[in-house]
């Protein structure tokens, strides 16, 4: 449809004018809150007190969020939040990975907090257009689409009826509308979600970044936990920011030289390091496909297995020679050499309401690869390619897709759903055409479309509820820990890894501890103490990374060149040190690395704390399922029988005459208790009751001993 | 010898560092590894021939998540 014929549809429900505040020091000190149950739209001041504790991005989303909500409030209701927010280095030029925003709201899949990070220009913008954080609250009654004009100084909430609703159509309409020159589209950044959105509890937010080169807005996502569910629910189609002006000196940092040095520093490291290390460049996080699958990490049938003959069909040299367009700055904001946001041009769709166009396919990531594909036993990068592009214009996440889908997939094999339940689906592994069609009608809304995007923990229910299957079975096979699903790695033969999902705020995603290779391979960290102070000191560090704005790859997929010579190579200390200057350079303020994890200790805490009140975030809701601790069925335990039999004979187990169903108990039982073990060294280094309790010495400890955080430990103490 | 504090059973005389790391289908190209403390540059791996009471590190700095 023609743009004017679309304008002509908005109607203006209410605009706000503002004035400007520049940035000082990073921070506006600015938030902009908008309710679109009644249209107000007011602005509010941060107060210092919340900057010192909360610093920023995820800081300011739970803070904002839980002043928000009622332990009652549930995804649906009218005062959940979505909080957009960015942090005091977000929005910086000079050092790669710096436009990160974060995304806090109560999800539809855990009934808990959940928190998304995701690059493109939404953040970065919005803070150039004066505000550190956007909290979006109330429902619609019809179709709305917010824009926050940071050239002329308006908000506006427009019902919009006519605009398209699946990401990429959508993200380019608006790009196009609020744009009057092919330079001026790289000043708005839209936040679209999709049409499968709308009907299941998986839905993401893409936020767009214009690519002055390939002349379309492309899209990175928020994918976790289903924020685009609760944006279409409150019945908004999209979020639009105008930026005035996009300069390296924007957050008017307290010493600019610092940044600009180190960004000189760690360009140089890319540039002459990133071809012999990761190859982030050519094709960005897939280029571990390969590897987790040569050392049987890489998820396959449900996470039953960690390689497959096929993988080769997946691997990553094959999306770089067949796909992936080379040689393009795939930088997901300005002045990212990383450039890891590579994309396959001109792809043309085979299936759904796009068959025939040829489009722009943001990926793949290792987590699209390894999810839609080996998870589900689909090797075919084609298929791979689509399902992400699907994914993502229909906006619901790649990472629950797959592992659902895997399940659903599992539960069919096994007969614990047939044809009948599916409608027809053919849901054997390696199915492609059953897995698009599954895709397609999420977002029609329609068949078992409605009840897989529900995510694996609801369907588990409903399975036994409606058809009578094995509840424990179903427990033991379903790869999700408080309502979310695990994301692509196994962990089965990593017990740090097992805790890196388990021992989670949010549920099993692995951006807080990726210990798995420290753990099983390096054998760096071997007692229960090692791995708890590896389960501290990671998910503080890397939660960091969400307080300040920026990106966790620039950190580790790329190091120095003498990084193996420091004294421990897997925190890069130099480029830990790097941040500390930034914070500096930006801020004014001094950190060292202690005073860094204090930081995010103060929000991961409260973001616990939060969790209770909303009834999860004690001991028993850390609890994982076993296919993720080690083998649920006779296959999964013959397929590494040997590997098994020698752990058993090495702890002293008496195997002689046992049947392997015997084995497989006794190994869960040892198995079971060590994460137990676990929990314990990891709730005692965290400074947590052995119910996973914030106590409130460790709260005084952190200045965070505030009465509403000490009225809801009280009860458990 | 040790690999990575565990007793490594595929030691065999004169075995290099390339030697392990081929056994053990490291295919990971990022390694940092020591042999009884001291750093090994990959140019070394080819060369350096192991002992039976050595105290060997491949640690994977793997990124990945």
């Amino acid at each position: 449809m023609d743009l004017q014929e679309i304008k002509k549809g908005r109607k203006l429900l209410n605009e706000y004018k503002y004035e400007k505040k520049n940035l000082y020091r990073g921070y506006t000190d600015k938030t902009l809150h908008i309710n679109i149950s009644n249209n107000e739209i007011i602005e509010k001041d941060v107060p210092q007190e919340m900057k010192d504790k909360f610093l920023g991005g995820k800081g300011y989303g739970m803070r904002y969020l839980w002043d928000a909500v009622t332990p009652e409030t549930k995804w649906d209701s009218e005062e959940n939040e979505i909080i957009v927010a960015v942090g005091p280095v977000g929005g910086i030029t000079q050092y790669p990975g710096s436009g990160k925003s974060l995304v806090c709201t109560i999800s539809p899949m855990t009934d808990i907090p959940i928190d998304s990070n995701v690059g493109g220009y939404f953040g970065p913008y919005l803070k150039f257009s004066g505000f550190d954080a956007l909290e979006i609250q109330g429902k619609a009654d019809r179709d709305v689409i917010i824009i926050i004009d940071g050239k002329e100084k308006t908000v506006r909430i427009e019902e919009a009826p006519l605009e398209a609703v699946d990401g990429h159509v959508l993200g380019e309409q608006l790009t196009n509308m609020y744009a009057n020159t092919e330079s001026e589209k790289r000043l708005v950044s839209v936040i679209t979600a999709g049409t499968a959105a709308e009907h299941t509890r998986i839905g993401i937010l893409n936020f767009t970044f214009y690519d002055l080169r390939r002349k379309t807005a492309r899209m990175k996502q928020a994918g976790r936990g289903g924020i685009g569910t609760v944006f279409r629910n409150k019945k908004i189609k999209a979020v639009v920011v105008i930026a005035e002006e996009v300069k390296g000196d924007l957050n008017n940092a307290f010493d600019q030289s610092i940044i600009n040095e180190m960004g000189i520093k760690l360009h140089r490291e890319v540039a002459h390091n990133d071809h012999l290390q990761n190859n982030m460049r050519k094709i960005g996080t897939a280029h571990i496909i390969e590897i987790m699958d040569a050392y049987d990490l890489l998820p396959v049938h449900n996470f039953q297995y960690g390689s497959h003959p096929d993988t080769k069909k997946i691997e990553s040299k094959v999306f770089i020679r067949d796909y992936c367009t080379q040689n393009m700055p795939d930088g997901c904001w300005y002045g990212c050499s990383v450039a890891c946001s590579k994309a396959a041009d001109n792809f043309e769709l085979k299936t759904g309401p796009y068959k025939g166009h040829k489009v722009v396919v943001d990926g793949p990531e290792y987590e699209n690869a390894a999810g839609v594909g080996a998870n589900c036993g689909i090797f075919d990068p084609h298929a791979v390619l689509e399902l992400n592009f699907y994914c993502d214009t229909y906006g619901i996440d790649t990472i629950s897709y797959g592992t659902l889908t895997a399940f659903a997939m599992e539960c069919y094999e096994r007969g614990i759903i047939n044809k009948e339940i599916t409608g027809g689906l053919d849901l054997k592994f390696g199915n492609a055409d059953a897995s698009l069609e599954l895709i397609h009608q999420m977002a029609k809304g329609e068949g078992f479309g409605l009840i897989a995007g529900q995510g694996v923990h609801r369907m588990k229910k409903l399975f036994v509820e409606k058809y009578g299957a094995d509840a424990a079975f179903l427990e033991d096979i379903g790869a999700e820990q408080k309502g979310l699903e695990y994301s692509q790695y196994m962990s089965k033969e990593s017990l740090a890894q097992q805790g890196g999902y388990g021992l989670t705020n949010k549920g099993p995603q692995h951006d807080e501890a990726w210990l798995i290779f420290m753990d099983m391979i390096n054998n760096q960290i071997p007692t229960f103490e090692n791995k708890a102070e590896a389960l501290h000191y990671f998910p503080m560090f890397r939660t960091w990374f969400g307080l300040l704005g920026l990106c966790k790859l620039p950190w580790n997929d790329i190091v120095p060149a003498n990084n193996s010579e420091t004294e421990e190579p897997a925190k890069i200390q130099e480029h830990v040190d790097n941040y500390h200057k930034l914070y500096y350079g930006i801020t004014g303020t001094k950190i060292d690395s202690a005073e860094m994890i204090r930081q995010s200790e103060r929000v991961y805490n409260f973001q616990r704390i939060f969790n209770i009140r909303m009834g999860k975030g004690l001991r028993k809701n850390d609890k994982t399922p076993y296919r993720t601790m080690g083998p649920v069925t006779k296959e999964e335990y013959l397929s590494r029988e040997s590997n098994y039999e020698k752990q058993m004979n090495e702890l002293g187990f008496d195997l002689s005459g046992k049947s392997v169903e015997e084995k497989i108990a006794m190994l869960r039982k040892h198995r079971e208790n060590q994460y137990e073990q676990l929990t314990d060294a990891v709730y005692k280094r965290r400074g947590w009751t052995m119910n996973g309790v914030p106590t409130p010495e460790k709260l005084r400890d952190l200045g965070m001993d505030l009465p509403e955080l000490l009225e809801v430990i009280k009860p458990y103490l | 010898m040790l690999l990575n504090n565990r007793i490594f059973e595929h030691y065999s005389k004169d075995m290099t560092i390339s030697d392990v790391i081929e056994v053990m289908h490291f295919t990971y190209p990022r390694l940092v590894v020591k042999v009884n403390g001291r750093l090994i540059q990959k140019w070394e791996y080819n060369s350096t021939i192991l002992n039976e009471n050595d105290d060997v590190k491949i640690h994977h700095l793997l990124a990945g998540g």
